[in-house]
This record gives structure tokens, sequence and C-alpha cells, in this order.
């Protein structure tokens, strides 16, 4: 059977959502092994170890982490060797792509981003051009090393006990490579993760600062709240909020772009949704023309009465 | 403000010609390839090509012996990405242009680019993008730096450069989800850049008459040593298989609101099982 590496780099107490889903397909491809990067407990190895995963390699020393990229790059290598892997699986973070990327020179390897779908032969699906176009793509040389977006696959429940063997891979980072000189955590929002979420409540420059309305509709249906250039470079929310070209790809069940005018680099970041709701005071904003609910109205009292009658409804 | 070293900087940006996203854009042909009728300088490299100018103004500016060439790989046409860069302040460019590059993907890009690198550098600071507006893999970047053998800054929201000893040193923040990075890395390195990093600017009278009299050098893979067979399709370690247009979303219903739109709203919701 093939042996299917799975790239992780987490340093938290369990599997993120995506990480799962990352587990999951590479059980229905094949032996899964592990490559994990970052420092980790106990919970999340034993999470790893509920997936049948037979072997986790790590890293022998933290110094992989130093530095942008590359020593992750040679440790992903490493460990592809060492598994003697036929397929490697990883997150679709800018990151992760970046590692795939190195790792596929120095294996001589394929390297497929932004893959929603892969079938039995490993054909891999992925959307083009701000999602007008749905493209599949193979790896024709070496080993196929794909990075997967999230919510492409279900996240089986794995269930299976076992705890994987370690083993610790010597990794010679670059010595031409960029030092990480610090790190500052930003502040958690305790919101779902917007590339995991099933709901999304985005604001646009209509927010006008103040994203209050928005987070409460988003709390009430569960979901992470979103942004348009425009709101985050006008500093009323984090960068990492921004959803479209520059900023997140998102997918979630339901979109409700709010005081957003709806530009094609907007769109890139949302328009493969599957229910996308608009509220918008302008009934010629373009984001209509992509809504499936369109609401002509200022936000600052349909957000209120919407959230109010979900309240009221128990929902 | 630090002081120029004698000789200068050297800096390579890297622009590509991309399909204009204000237009549909095609993917046709028998070799499912990009249709760059309607082609434009990728908006996400004129970031780079402005931190270039920012860095070498900052450090003594005209006087200072810097020089930046802008650099693009693609048909014909795709000069237009390196004249716009002349016309908003590069001084010099290259056009690698070569029927074989056809069907390029990321693996063969970097590579075609690396080894032109190389023929034309040796660069102090390569500056790309943060992804192309067509591709969006952000692959390049990466696989030139390992290629090179260069310390890799991407995504850099932030570049400054200092004197470091006989050298330059550079310092860049990266924004992650959930943490700030900065980044040092000693030249040369390659960097890309976010659109996060600066505005840029536009090309004036002044600059569009000035590039009349900048070169651009044209080069085809034979030119440094790389075979046809190492580039284009034939070099590409994947190969698109199919490509479709999705159809497009049809658009729903649109109410206006007469003061019970959020409770509409709610109905709808709840009619598509969301709630
Ligand atoms: C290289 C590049 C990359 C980019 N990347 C991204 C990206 O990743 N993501 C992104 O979003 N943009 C991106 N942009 C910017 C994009 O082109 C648009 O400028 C941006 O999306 C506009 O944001 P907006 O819709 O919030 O603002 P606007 O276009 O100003 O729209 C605001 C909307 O709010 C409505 N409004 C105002 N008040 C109210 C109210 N009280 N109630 C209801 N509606 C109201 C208005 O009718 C209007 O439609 C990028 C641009 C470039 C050049
Ligand atoms: N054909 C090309 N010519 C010049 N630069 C390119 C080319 N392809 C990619 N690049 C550079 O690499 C960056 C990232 O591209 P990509 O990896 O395709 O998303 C771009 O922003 C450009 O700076």
């Amino acid at each position: 059977m093939t042996t299917v590496l799975v790239y992780l780099d987490h340093a938290g107490a369990s599997l993120a959502k995506g990480e799962r889903e990352l587990l999951s397909l590479g059980a229905s491809l094949g032996d899964v092994a592990v490559a994990l990067a970052g420092e980790a407990e106990q919970t999340y190895l034993d999470g790893i170890g509920s997936y049948g995963v037979g072997t986790v390699y790590r890293p022998a020393s933290a110094e992989v982490s130093d530095v942008l990229v590359a020593g992750k790059a040679v440790f992903l290598t490493e460990a592809v060797r060492a598994a003697g892997a036929g397929i490697v699986l990883l997150g679709n973070s800018y990151e992760a792509k970046e590692i795939a990327g190195r790792a596929g020179v120095r294996l001589e390897s394929g390297v497929i981003t932004d893959v929603v779908a892969l079938d039995g032969d490993l054909t891999a699906t992925k959307a083009d051009f701000a999602g007008s176009y749905t493209v599949d793509c193979r790896v024709r040389t070496g080993i196929p090393i794909l990075t997967i977006k999230p919510n492409s696959v279900e996240a089986a429940e794995a269930g299976i006990s076992s705890s994987p063997r370690e083993e610790r891979l010597a990794v010679d980072v670059p010595v031409a490579a960029a030092r990480v000189t610090g790190r500052t955590e930003k502040p958690a929002s305790g919101r779902p993760e917007l590339t995991e979420a099933r709901v999304i409540v985005a604001g646009g420059r209509g927010v006008d600062g103040d994203f209050g309305p928005l987070e409460e509709l988003a709390d009430v249906l569960g979901g992470a709240v979103g942004a348009s250039r425009a709101a985050t470079d006008a500093g009323w929310i984090e960068h990492s909020a921004q959803i479209g070209q520059t900023g997140k790809t998102v997918s979630p069940q339901l979109y409700i772009s709010v005081g957003i005018s709806g530009a094609i680099q907007q769109k890139a970041g949302m328009q493969t949704s599957k229910v996308i709701v608009a509220i918008n005071k302008d009934a010629d904003s373009p984001v209509f023309e992509i809504a499936d609910f369109g609401v002509v109205g200022d936000l600052r009292s349909v957000l209120p009465q919407a959230t109010e009658e979900i309240r009221k409804r128990g929902l | 403000m630090d002081e120029a070293p004698a000789a200068g900087l050297r800096i390579a940006v890297l622009v590509k010609h991309v399909p204009d996203a204000q237009f549909d854009r095609h993917i046709s042909g028998e070799d499912l390839t990009t249709d760059r009728s309607e082609s434009i300088l990728s908006e996400l490299d004129e970031y780079a090509l402005e931190a270039a100018l920012q860095l070498v103004e900052t450090h003594g500016g005209a006087a200072g012996g810097h020089r930046i060439t802008a650099i693009t790989m693609g048909p014909a046409a795709a000069v237009a990405a390196v004249k716009k860069s002349l016309q908003i302040g590069a001084d010099d460019g290259v056009h690698l242009s070569d029927g074989a590059l056809a069907g390029s993907d990321a693996s063969s890009t970097s590579r075609a680019l690396a080894a032109l690198l190389q023929h034309s550098g040796p660069f102090d600071l390569i500056l790309t993008g943060m992804a192309s507006t067509d591709g969006e893999t952000s692959l390049v970047p990466a696989q030139l730096a390992e290629r090179l053998s260069l310390p890799q800054v991407t995504f850099a929201a932030s570049l400054d450069l200092g004197r470091a000893g006989d050298g330059w040193m550079l310092t860049a923040r990266r924004d992650n989800d959930t943490y700030a990075e900065t980044i040092e890395a000693p030249l040369p390195a390659l960097v890309s850049v976010t659109d996060q990093i600066n505005d840029p600017r536009y090309p004036n009278f002044k600059g569009i008459m000035a590039a009349k009299k900048k070169q651009i050098t044209t080069l085809s893979v034979a030119d440094f040593g790389l075979d046809a067979s190492e580039v284009g399709r034939a070099g590409s370690w994947t190969s698109v298989e199919a490509a479709a247009p999705r159809p497009p979303r049809s658009q729903g219903v649109v109410i206006m609101d007469e003061g019970d739109a959020g409770i509409r709203l709610v109905d709808f919701l709840a009619g598509q099982k969301l709630l």
C-alpha cells in the first residue's frame, strides 16, 4: 500500500478541523505517516494516533522553525525519504504551499496547490481565475505533493487507538536562510477560523468602523467575522480577517456580505460559497449579481432586526 | 539615512504579464493555455516595483549607483509589463521570450527564471509579488529561493535595509493568522511583498518619456544554456488535464427593505435550513 505522508505544523492541544480532514483524506489513500514540524502536546499526538498513523516524524532540533520556510522544507523532504512516501498532503496556508514548493524542487516532484477534490487516480481539482474556472491537474513527475483546501473533504471520526512510533530526523537547516527574530501573538477572537467556518458574516466600508452588529449576528449563527480590504485597510478589524484575492479564500455554507460592493478581488475570495446573502444600501452594487438573497437596505437596521429575530425564534 | 556602498544595489523585480481580471478570463485551445489577449502588468507586482523604488530612494537615490532591472518571462506581448515598469521607474528590462516556454507550470517557470537571474545578475535583491493574479500559486518565489539557495523572505508586509559590515541586512514583517513575525536576512536574498507594504505610484509624463530611452534585452532560453526540453510544458512536473468555466452564479432574489427585511432574511435562512 502507498504511504501517504501528511505534513502538520501545529502547537496546540488538539487537531484542528483542517488537520483532521488531511488525516482522513490520507487514510482513504493509503497508510498514513505524519511529518510534524512544531512542538505538540501529548493530547495532540494522541489525536494523530486515533487516525491509525504508524509513524510520526519530527525534527531532531527546534531550529527548523527559527528560519523562514527553508528549514521546514528540508525537514519535509527528509520525512518523505524516511517514510518512502508515495503521496504528500499539506494544508493550504501560504506557508504550507511554500514548504510544498521548496520540497517539490528538492524531490523533483510536481506540486498542486488549492486542491478541492482528489479522485482515486490522483487527479486534483481546483478553481482558477477567482473561481470562474474548474481545472483538473495531475502530477506527472515525482511524488505528488498536494496542498488541500479546508472544507474539501469530510473529517472522518477516527477512533482507532494507537500510539504512533516517533522518529526524530536530523535536519540540515540551509545556511542561506532568513531568520525569524521575533513573534508577537495576535489576540484571539474566540470565533471559528475563517477558512473553517460554516457561516461567515463579512463587512466592508459600509460598516463605517462599527463591526458590533456583524459580530452579534455572527455569534447567534456560530459564525466567523470577515472583511473586505477596504475595512481592514481602514484598521477597523485585523488584517487576518480579509477575504479576497490577497486575503483568504473561503467557501462556507453561508456567506453574509454586509456593506461590501463586491469588487472582483473580493469576489475572488468568496464566490464559491454555498449560499450568498448580501446587504447593501445601493441596489446597483455588483455584489447582488452573485447573491442568492439580497437586501437593499441599511445594515444598521437590517442586521439588528435579523439578529433579534433569530434570538426570538430561539434558534 | 544609510550611505550607499560604492557599488550600489542591484535589484531585480519580477513582473508578470497577466490577463486583466476586469474582463472575463479564459483557458482555451487544445493545450488548455491561458488566453492572454487582454493582459496587463500584474497589479501585485506593482507593489514589488514600488518597494524597490522606495529602497533606492531611502539609500541615496539616483546618486547611489543602484540599478533596478524589471524582468518578465512570457510571450511577445509580455514586454508590455517591462515597458510599464520602466515608465514607473525601473532602470532597464529583460524579457525572456521563447516559444519553448509555453505551458510552464511553477516548477518550470522557476527553473527558467532561476537560470535567467543567474545569467543577468548577480543581483543583491530579487523582489517579486505575493502571487501572480492568474496562476495564484505563490510557488514561484519559494521555488526560486530554493533553486538559487537564497534566503527566502516571503509575504513581507514591510521591508527595510540597513548596512551590516560590508554588506546589507534586511528586516521585514510578515503577518500570519495568529502571530506577526519579524524576519532578518543578509543580502543577497529573495523577497516577495504583499499588497500591505506600500501604495504603488503611477507612471507620470516624465517617466513615460524617460522610458523610451531605457534598454530592454530580449533573451531566449538558449542564451543562458537551458534546453527547450527543460522548460515549458515539456519541463513541467504537473499537467492540466481539463478546464471548464464554472456556470456563473444565477442571481437570486433581491428585496427592498420596507422595515421587515431582517425578518424576511431570517425566513430565507430558515427555508435554506441554515439556522
Ligand atoms: C491588488 C489588489 C488586491 C485586492 N485584494 C482585495 C481582497 O483581497 N479583498 C477585498 O475585499 N478587496 C481587495 N481589493 C480591493 C477591491 O478592489 C475593493 O476596493 C474593495 O473590495 C472594496 O471594499 P468594500 O466593498 O468594502 O468598499 P466599497 O467598494 O467602498 O463598498 C462599500 C459598500 O457599502 C455600501 N454601504 C455603505 N453604507 C451602507 C449601509 N449603511 N448599509 C448597507 N450598505 C452600505 C455601499 O453601497 C457600497 O456598495 C484589492 C485591490 C487590489 C488592487
Ligand atoms: N512569468 C513570470 N515572469 C515574471 N515574473 C513571474 C512570472 N511568474 C511568476 N513571477 C513572479 O512570481 C510571483 C509569484 O507568482 P506565482 O508563484 O505564479 O503566484 C509573481 O508575483 C511574479 O513576481
